[in-house]
């Protein structure tokens, strides 16, 4: 279960509609034992895509020191379809860096954006519970 | 000279469990090998066979990235940082 509270929810989604017409992405900072996100870390796409996303290396090493300093870690990754389901494309899993993460889908195929979290171990995908919680 | 080498979750359990270990070495490539020596769990983790660097991982040497530098070959020296961290990328 990943838990998020609602003004890192918007940060994330406002990241992603921000990012049309290509993917967007970003980091999670949090609680890996609860799920528990405290912090959203939208980095930029080195891909610069509407198809895939590479997230900043660089962008990357600041959102991974942040969390460490705030004494919590990287648990997921988010990022954008900008034309298909909020669900984990092929390339998604196959790339997919850690078992233990939390991989949020953001679709904006459809008027509203569609936010879905899955956990993904080798070539299994599970979706799992996503709650929007006041802060 | 020992340089700190900080590891994502992903590779900690083959080094105990630690965040940060230390390792020997005057470029990133020696360091790298000097602890896929200590810890053979790490072996082709970070370097693949063919002595290069895989194209899933990042490796810092303090802010910069090593493949804007000399990648391997990047000289370190006391106080240095390496930091390993997964590429993340994917696509639709």
């Amino acid at each position: 279960m990943l838990t998020l509270p609602h003004d890192l929810y918007e940060q994330m989604v406002a990241h992603c509609l921000a990012g049309l017409p290509d993917e967007a992405c970003g980091l999670l900072g949090g609680v890996d034992e609860t799920g528990e996100v405290t912090a959203c870390y939208p980095t930029r796409n080195a891909a610069a895509s509407a198809k895939v996303y590479t997230v900043d290396p660089h962008d990357h090493l600041r959102a991974d020191r942040d969390a460490e300093a705030a004494g919590n870690a990287i648990i997921g990754v988010f990022h954008s379809h900008t034309h298909t389901d909020a669900y984990p494309s092929p390339t998604d899993v196959a790339q997919a860096p850690d078992p233990t993460w939390h991989y949020v889908l953001v679709s904006l195929r459809d008027t509203h954006p569609v936010v879905r979290s899955y956990r993904i171990e080798g070539t299994s995908v599970a979706e799992e519970p996503l709650a929007v919680v006041p802060r | 000279m020992p340089v700190a080498v900080h590891l994502p979750t992903v590779l900690r359990p083959h080094a105990g469990g630690a965040k940060t270990v230390t390792a020997e070495g005057s470029t990133v490539g020696e360091v790298l090998d000097a602890l896929a020596a200590e810890f053979p769990g790490l072996s082709g983790q970070v370097v693949s066979d063919d002595g290069v660097l895989h194209r899933f991982v990042n490796v810092y040497v303090n802010d910069d990235d090593v493949r804007y530098l000399s990648s391997l070959d990047t000289p370190v020296k006391d106080d240095d940082e390496v930091s390993i961290l997964p590429a993340v990328a994917g696509g639709a």
